[in-house]
């Protein structure tokens, strides 16, 4: 029970690094974190206590293995992550160029 | 089977179109005009032969790779998927045709294109889907493409409002994969029409109240519901014309609308709490969207806080629930898609004949201008509500469906939110296009040929939106993908049908 409290400690460490930080990049690095939280997350819920791989093979019987289809999913996951974080810090680059700052209070040109 | 291999086609010839053109078309503009307007012809007449097909076969699925689900991923056309697969492609071949002309002003338009057919892979992947997870890539991949495709300008207000699109969306994103990964959990299945059937076999649980909280935060943030919507009104301007109607048009609805609509209504199943919800999420995205969009100068931002409130309109019809309510919504979305993009691409004609999208400086440029002009026009009053343009007939069954309910308070205000409508489309009009002109606009030229012809077709469809009530018409397009969600959970048990 614990760890899925630590796993939503850490997505909430995430969020809040989303919200409360001015640096750009801290924000970048914010929504990494909570990312890797929904990844864990997912992969706990795989987890079977003392379970073995699931790769069949004839010679024995397999009684308890972990769950494979969600590592499946956090791998699609992770590659969907890593295109958004490219993107994401693309932009930031570009704003340095255009701004010269990574700070979000000044860069609000935009009506609102 | 041999039909139903028509399906896996609405992903494949986008991304084949988005391959091809990033392979031949760099440096060549001809080459990426032919590729990139044929590409999307070629899905919007697949996309009426699969109407066609649903109509003569009844839902069909798509293995992919030869597994069936609920092992393998199935990809399902039915009543709801075609309704959206016409509206989007139809949309899309609109703003391809438009964009040949609009987009000679950028310098690498390859990469325009293959942004635009990516980002179109991914929502016809969303429709078409019947995986959970499987909707959840398709998602990213045309959400990653819109974040890069409002950024597209690399300016600063472009930069800006990219990033905050891109964080948010991310943001949204994880809490679907986070409320996909509860759902899995539970149900141990990823397949939808599954799920549906032990979600319905095993009664209400906590985790589902969590899950449908967890959904209304992701979707809604996509879908630009009012307390998710603060992205909309920076990243819908900040984008090129073509995409801002494409962004407006279709991706808030196919991304947004279109998942709530099939998770609520057909894998959780839908009951009064969740229509509580989504009407009152709808009718404060209507007010609010409206009156911000009242006091707005920018042409594009203030066509972008109307698309938060006529969002609201389709929302607040669809969780009414009612078979009237529902066609009224879908009938509502499909509208929209066509005036907002119309709308987009006006202002876009104007920004390319000008070079301002600021209502207080521009003036009389319907004589300049008479094509843009009279477009503007029409697709202002459909939008508005005005008799016999097709906006006037969904807001008027919305209406009625909701006076039917008994929900009379709801009924009020959309009309009220209708009247401030048509007056911020009179003030578009009055400002932009009537008045006097102004002296420097004295060298102003009509927009490009291929232009007209986008803004052309739309608008005819906007004129001529209201024949999809005759009947013939009304029972193929919309009372299919009514059927789908009145019927609910029962969805499960006509695809698990259609698989065998």
């Amino acid at each position: 029970m614990i760890i899925y409290l630590l796993c939503l400690v850490l997505f909430l460490c995430g969020v809040y690094c989303v919200l409360r930080k001015r640096n750009i990049i801290k924000i970048i690095i914010g929504i990494i974190i909570s990312e890797y939280a929904v990844h864990l997350f997912l992969i706990l819920l795989a987890y079977r206590l003392g379970g073995r791989s699931p790769i069949f093979s004839p010679d024995r019987e397999i009684t308890n293995m972990v769950d494979p289809l969600p590592h499946a999913l956090v791998l699609t996951a992770i590659v969907i992550g890593l295109a958004s974080t490219a993107l994401l810090v693309g932009i930031a680059m570009r704003i340095y160029e255009k701004y010269g700052t990574f700070d979000i209070t000044r860069i609000r040109e935009l009506k609102r | 089977m041999v039909n139903s291999s028509i399906i896996p086609l609405f992903v494949a010839v986008p991304l084949g179109g988005a391959f091809l053109n990033s392979l031949l078309g760099r440096n060549r503009k001809k080459v990426t005009d032919i590729i990139g307007v044929s590409t999307a012809f070629i899905l919007s007449v697949l996309s009426f032969v699969a109407l066609r097909l649903y109509n003569t076969h009844g839902v069909l699925v798509y293995n992919v790779g030869g597994w069936k689900p609920p092992i393998g991923i199935g990809m399902v056309l039915d009543g709801l998927t075609a309704f959206m697969l016409v509206t989007v492609n139809v949309v899309a071949f609109c703003i391809a045709v438009y964009s040949v002309n609009y987009m000679e002003k950028f310098t690498s338009k390859w990469k325009f294109y293959t942004l635009f057919f990516l980002m179109l892979g991914g929502m016809n992947g969303v429709i078409i889907t019947g995986d959970i997870f499987n909707l959840f890539v398709f998602l990213e991949i045309a959400a990653v493409a819109s974040y890069a495709l409002v950024a597209f300008g690399t300016e600063r207000h472009e930069l800006e409002a990219a990033f905050k699109y891109a964080v948010m969306g991310t943001l949204g994103s994880l809490f679907i994969l986070l409320g996909i990964a509860f759902l899995y959990g539970y149900t141990s299945t990823l397949n939808m029409a599954d799920m549906g059937n032990i979600l319905a076999q095993s009664g209400s649980a906590n985790i589902v109240l969590m899950v449908i909280v967890l959904f209304l935060m992701g979707f809604g943030l996509k879908a630009a519901l009012v307390p998710f919507h603060a992205w909309l009104p920076d990243a819908h301007p900040s984008a090129p014309a073509p995409i801002s109607a494409m962004l407006s048009g279709v991706l808030i609805k196919s991304l947004g609308i279109y998942a709530i609509c099939r998770i609520f209504y057909n894998v959780i199943g839908f009951n009064q709490e969740i229509s509580a919800i989504l009407m009152f999420f709808g009718a404060l995205s209507m007010i609010v969207g409206g009156l911000l969009a009242l006091g707005q100068w920018d042409f594009k931002r203030l066509l972008a806080y109307s698309s938060i409130s006529q969002i609201g309109y389709i929302v607040l019809a669809l969780g009414l629930g009612t078979p009237l309510g529902i066609i009224g919504g879908l009938f509502h979305l499909f509208n929209h898609s066509i005036f907002k993009s119309l709308l987009f691409l006006n202002a876009g004609a104007v920004e390319y004949a000008t070079g301002t999208r600021d209502l207080k400086e521009m003036g009389g440029l319907a004589s300049k201008m008479p094509f843009t002009g009279t477009t503007g026009f029409l697709g202002s009053m459909s939008i508005a509500g005005i008799p016999p343009f097709s906006g006037f007939w969904s807001k008027l069954i919305i209406i009625i469906a909701l006076v039917q309910a008994g929900k009379v308070g709801y009924a009020f205000w959309a009309v009220i939110i209708s009247v401030l409508t048509l007056a911020m489309y009179i003030k578009v009009i009055r400002y932009a296009f009537l008045g006097k002109l102004k002296e420097k606009w004295r060298g102003v030229e009509e927009v490009p040929l291929f232009m007209k012809l986008s803004m052309g077709a739309l608008a005819l469809a906007c004129v001529a939106g209201g024949a999809l009530l005759l009947p013939g018409v009304y029972e193929a397009f919309l009372q299919n993908a009514e059927g789908l969600l009145t019927n609910g959970t029962k969805y499960a048990t006509v695809v698990l049908e259609a698989i065998k």
